[in-house]
């Protein structure tokens, strides 16, 4: 089953600077390990230590929340796009700190 | 009849013009009253467009003042305004563009003590804070009181808004029920912005405030609009009210206001902020 993925900003430094990759996966689950084997740390980003989903990372099949639906064990079909979406609160308004941090 | 001067008929006329807005909807701009919590990236657009609309009274919250580094997207200020506090300059912007608009400056950091006494006096809260501390808090604030939310985060070359109107659809922590821990989202570390993404995120929020005064058109509720500015994609996400949502849910478990103590302008990779506190400061 390959579904197409679309990678967040924050992300795509694992990805390789891709927007959007292709995985093979019949659900959520099998696609974010395939998407670990190819690129590693995907996996890390979107679990928490406790293996379960972190819970300020939405993922979206066909633009609906997989809490939705049945999780990360959503049935997927050829062609589905998976969106992986972060919460983001803001960009840098304290501008003089040259910390950047790039997980 | 309406209470227009002839100069605000004129200035006002494409706005009459609309059907959706004619002159009842321009009087039910000028009787609103409207606040933003940060003068920042997203604040300055969202205010440049709501004092243009003629809303009658504009808040704005922030405690910081104007950096060099803001000038690049926080439209509000100019390169003279660097020192001076962001509520002052972002006045001076505002009632330059439109004098009939009263603006009122809060300097000061939106905290738990002082939120629900703010957010009484408004009828429309727009948020353009930069730190999830002060997102959840207003967040929880507005879902008690009520009060409609128009919600943006940018980072990077990224966007999200949606608008919380409590009780008729999800709200912040529906979406996303826990902040992230300091450091695993650069919310407080510089992780670069694109100006513009804060241009096109901050004019949605007016729009939405816009449409929420006059109730036209379908607000962002209950759906995300989801923006990457580097592939130039706009796509939406469905976003559903959790039943167990700690605050908005059918048994809230936050039945106070709490302020996370995300402390990351401190902790987070050392990133050496000027500010100590949390939240105040805006994107
Ligand atoms: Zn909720």
């Amino acid at each position: 089953m390959a579904v197409r993925v679309r990678i967040p900003v924050l992300m795509r430094n694992l990805t390789g600077g891709e927007s959007q990759v292709t995985a093979e996966g019949r659900t959520v689950a099998e696609v974010f390990s395939d998407l670990d084997r190819r690129f590693p740390g995907v996996k890390e980003r979107v679990y928490d230590e406790e293996g379960k989903l972190r819970r300020f990372i939405n993922v979206y099949v066909n633009e609906k929340d997989i809490r939705e639906m049945q999780g990360e064990e959503t049935p997927l079909a050829d062609g589905d796009e998976v969106a992986i979406v972060p919460a983001i609160a803001g960009g840098g308004p304290k501008d003089r700190s040259s910390a950047s941090i790039d997980r | 009849m309406f209470a227009f001067t002839e100069d605000e008929i004129v200035r006002y006329s494409r706005h009459i013009l609309l059907p959706e807005v004619g002159g009842v909807g321009q009087q039910k701009l000028k009787e609103a009253r409207v606040l933003i919590v940060g003068a920042g990236g997203l604040g300055s657009p969202a205010a440049f467009y709501l004092a243009a609309a003629g809303i009658g009274t504009i808040g704005i919250v922030d405690d910081d003042v104007v950096d060099l580094s803001n000038l690049q997207r926080q439209i509000l200020h100019r390169t003279q305004d660097v020192g001076t506090p962001k509520v002052e300059s972002a006045r001076r912007a505002l009632e330059d563009l439109n004098p009939g608009v009263k603006v009122v400056p809060y300097r000061f950091r939106l905290d738990a003590g002082n939120v629900m006494d703010l957010i009484r006096e408004y009828d429309v809260i727009v948020d353009g804070v930069d730190n999830f501390a002060t997102r959840y808090l207003l967040n929880d604030a507005c879902v008690m009181a009520g009060k409609p939310l128009v919600d943006a985060g940018i980072l990077r070359w990224d966007g999200l808004v949606m608008t919380i109107r409590p009780g008729e659809g999800p709200c912040y922590r529906c979406v996303f029920p826990e902040p992230p821990p300091p450091g695993a989202i650069p919310s407080c570390q510089e992780a670069g912005i694109i100006g513009a993404i804060a241009g096109i995120m901050g004019t949605i929020q007016a729009l939405e405030t816009v449409k929420l005064i006059l109730g036209v058109g379908e607000t962002l509720t209950g759906r995300l609009l989801v923006v990457d500015a580097l592939e130039g994609r706009f796509r939406q996400v469905t976003a559903r009210r959790d039943p167990g949502c700690p605050v908005c849910g059918e048994n809230p478990t936050i039945t106070q206001l709490v302020e996370y103590d995300l402390a990351c302008d401190i902790r987070g990779n050392g990133a050496g902020d000027r500010t100590a506190a949390a939240g105040g400061a805006a994107n």
